[in-house]
């Protein structure tokens, strides 16, 4: 008998409690972020003149063509292309400083740059955390200014006012580091031209 | 380096300014001394009858009786009783999310085993995390089910660290129930609100739309997971329990987009453990003491951010070699983050138990694997939610108890004979996290083949298998993820079974144990204070504290410490 009255108590608390915390609280935010900031509670999504979504302003994107800054590797691609799955996705390489598979696959990566002539530096040798950083370093966007400024054909003074617009600085100037925003700026890019 | 330090200094000033006023507010939310009351009149007596009314609304619901008291016996098998029903109705949500609305990828159920260990793992306040979120969950399974544990799993640690120092300070336990609500309904729940405004104005989403299909600038399809982040990222950090909504946990971008919703996750992890020291204080009426066992924990705590931020600025000399230049080690790491800001956090996240990552542990230099691993080990730097304060004080029990036969006198804490009964079940407490941690582990790497699944061979594997039962028993729930963990691996069916033993051993046995040790306590007459009385609260007595986590943590694991991450320094600087 007092157990099944310990057990009627628990069953009792736990649907009560789970309507609260799992139910309103959620329902609650849900109603805050449509009414306040809905930009942000559907994910900051960029959308072009058709209204068709390009990208998100937090999520980084995979660019290849010589007229675009080039974003950081990501073992996951940033959840683009073919490979991508369904539900979208994140992730790391989680290789271990000690594993010999890191430093080849630096050394690939390292030769790349060098062949594009860009300077290699940290963030563009090593994959990020979550496969979908949209920040490269402001060194790494520094010295891929010649290269773009030569494939789009502009002067590169230019091109460095517009990266210097897109630089995303640290929180009250202290906290986290700076970064440039690989989308915003080719989007801005783009739209000069 | 100087602006890194820098600025992981200033990150943790605000820790110092919260604690004594979370900590007098958790005094206050579980009645120190019940005839403090709000006398002024404004927001928060407006506030406070709000709280009073839902929280009599739920006694009048669930049928509880808020002025029972319960013994050590009964607050302990409440626990289980309500841990059992939510740990049932969380299960079988998961497994039947086929059929649940609001699945709008239509994710299939998990496999039997990855549900059962997502539940163990979310019910224990571990979170880890043998999956993806976007690939694995629905919107219903993360929100109705695992949202619902990420406050029961915290406020059941919370309610277990107040009646440990309800009974360590001569009170009765108090009642499960009561304790349970109250830290939902007065802490949890508003703090969680609070800081779900916060990211939300941060820029984390809060949505039930599907995942968005964009066409990128260069043509490619992507495909972008979104949810309703928010609210379920606020009390994942506050409540330490560190299951991500995604994947790539706090360093995805929508759980954690900027400089300012890292602040403000890296300190809601550490607010409540070290409030919860600032609360013991006030219930000894010791604030005195209280102070000395923060800095006590915060000189652990500095100590371990400053190896970790060291191993990450001075990068990986095998990489530095082909860069032609020393740089931070960034693998796994946000730029926005950096090498510093990731460095606090890990540290924080080990030592809090809250287990959330906004950078990748298993690529952090053997500097950080160092410290995060030993971390788990001693469990007490900030310790989980409650229950790490109560280890604290197991420490300090025996501290008295070492001391005490050194000088040959009867071992007191806080005017409380301390004997065989309270020894043994200090005992207990400690003993079960080696158990729990190197069986497991020595009957894994005994079969690497078939086991193991270690994705890094050499030393940093030995790391991998010992960090995972070591996360599982703390409840902590962070990992080195490249280990095959997780279904489809055909090493996942292992490791879900034995890390949820490991889970469930590290939670329950030594929460019973705390308990019947707090409940006797709280029998013994006082004895009065003497001049030969042993004082606990000295710089000299904490200085001993100390000495004593160290050489037990050290004893225990530190063969671990010197086949995995030491070994792994010295292969990597080829010493």
């Amino acid at each position: 008998m007092n157990q099944v009255k310990e057990f009627g108590t628990a069953i009792r608390s736990t649907l009560i409690l789970w309507l609260i915390v799992a139910v309103m609280y959620p329902l609650m935010m849900l109603a805050v972020g449509e009414l306040f900031v809905p930009f942000q509670a559907h994910g900051s999504i960029l959308r072009n003149r058709q209204s068709q979504a390009i990208g998100s302003a937090l999520i980084g994107q995979p660019f290849t063509s010589d007229k675009y800054f080039w974003s950081r590797p990501s073992t996951i691609d940033y959840s683009a292309g073919k490979t991508a799955a369904p539900t979208g996705g994140s992730g790391a390489s989680n290789l271990a400083p000690s594993n010999p598979d890191l430093p080849k696959r630096t050394k690939v990566e390292i030769d790349r740059l060098k062949a594009a002539g860009i300077k290699p530096t940290n963030d563009l040798v090593y994959t990020s955390g979550s496969g979908l950083d949209p920040h490269i370093s402001l060194e790494s966007a520094r010295n891929q200014i010649p290269r773009v400024a030569r494939a789009r054909g502009l002067d590169t003074n230019k091109v460095e006012i517009i990266m210097t617009q897109s630089i995303e600085d640290r929180f009250l100037g202290i906290f986290g580091e700076p970064g440039v925003n690989v989308l915003n700026l080719n989007l801005a890019l783009d739209k000069l031209t | 380096m100087w602006q890194g330090l820098f600025q992981i200094a200033l990150t943790l000033l605000p820790i110092g300014i919260i604690t004594p006023i979370l900590g007098k507010y958790l005094a206050v939310v579980f009645e120190a001394d019940p005839s403090t009351r709000l006398r002024s009149k404004s927001v928060l007596t407006w506030l406070d009858s709000v709280f009073s009314h839902s929280e009599r609304a739920i006694y009048r619901f669930s049928q509880i009786d808020r002025d029972q008291v319960m013994t050590g016996w009964q607050y302990a098998r409440a626990i289980f009783a309500s841990n059992i029903v939510m740990g049932i109705f969380v299960f079988i949500l998961l497994i039947t999310q086929a059929g649940l609305p609001f699945n709008s990828t239509g994710l299939i159920a998990p496999t039997w085993d990855t549900a059962l260990h997502t539940t163990i793992s979310f019910l224990t306040n571990t979170d880890q995390q043998h999956y993806s979120g976007e690939t694995t969950f629905s919107y219903a399974s993360q929100v109705l089910g695992l949202g619902f544990l990420l406050f029961t799993s915290a406020a059941t640690g919370l309610a277990v660290g107040i009646a440990f120092i309800r009974g360590l300070t001569g009170r009765s336990l108090g009642n499960f129930y009561v304790d349970l609500t109250r830290g939902i309904i007065r802490v949890l729940l508003p703090l969680s609100i609070v800081i779900a405004l916060l990211f939300l104005i941060g820029g984390v989403p809060e949505t039930l739309d599907p995942p968005i299909t964009a066409t990128t600038l260069d043509g490619a399809t992507q495909i972008i997971a979104v949810g309703p982040v928010a609210h379920f990222e606020s009390i994942k950090q506050l409540g330490e329990n560190g299951g991500g909504f995604f994947g790539a946990n706090s360093a995805h971008p929508f759980e954690n987009p900027n400089s300012f919703t890292n602040l403000i996750a890296t300190i809601a992890m550490i607010s409540i453990p070290a409030a919860l020291i600032h609360t013991y204080g006030i219930f000894a009426g010791n604030t005195r003491q209280s102070w000395l066992i923060f800095g006590m924990v915060f000189g652990f705590f500095i100590i371990s951010i400053g190896i970790a931020a060291m191993g990450e600025y001075g990068g990986n000399p095998l990489i530095n070699a082909q860069l032609g230049s020393s740089q931070p080690n960034l693998e796994g790491k946000e730029v926005r983050f950096g090498w510093a800001q990731t460095a606090l956090w890990a540290v924080a996240t080990t030592g809090t138990m809250c287990g959330a990552v906004n950078g990748m542990l298993d690529s952090f230099m053997p500097a950080g694997g160092l410290v995060t691993l030993f971390n788990l080990f001693l469990q007490i730097i900030w310790g989980g939610q409650g229950t790490g304060t109560a280890y604290l004080f197991v420490y300090l029990i025996l501290a008295v108890f070492l001391t005490g036969l050194m000088v040959g006198r009867t071992p007191e804490f806080l005017g409380r004979k301390i004997e065989k009964p309270e020894i043994i079940l200090a005992s207990v407490v400690l003993l079960v996290h080696p158990i729990a941690v190197l069986i497991p582990s020595a009957i894994t790497l005994a079969f690497p083949e078939t086991l193991s699944g270690i994705s890094n061979a050499g030393f940093h594997g030995i790391s991998q298998v010992v960090y995972e039962y070591a996360s599982a028993s703390a409840n902590n729930g962070s990992g080195l993820e490249g280990l095959a963990d997780s279904a489809p691996a055909a090493t996942g069916l292992w490791w879900n079974l034995s890390a949820s033993m490991s889970m469930l051993f590290g939670r329950y046995v030594p929460i019973l144990a705390l308990l019947l040790l707090a409940d006797g306590m709280s029998r013994k007459q006082p004895v009065p204070m003497t001049t030969g009385t042993l004082r606990t609260d000295t710089v000299l007595f904490t200085s001993v504290t100390a000495g004593v986590i160290l050489v037990l943590g050290a004893l225990s694991f530190f063969p671990i410490l010197a086949l995995g991450p030491i070994a792994e320094a010295f292969q990597i600087h080829n010493l």
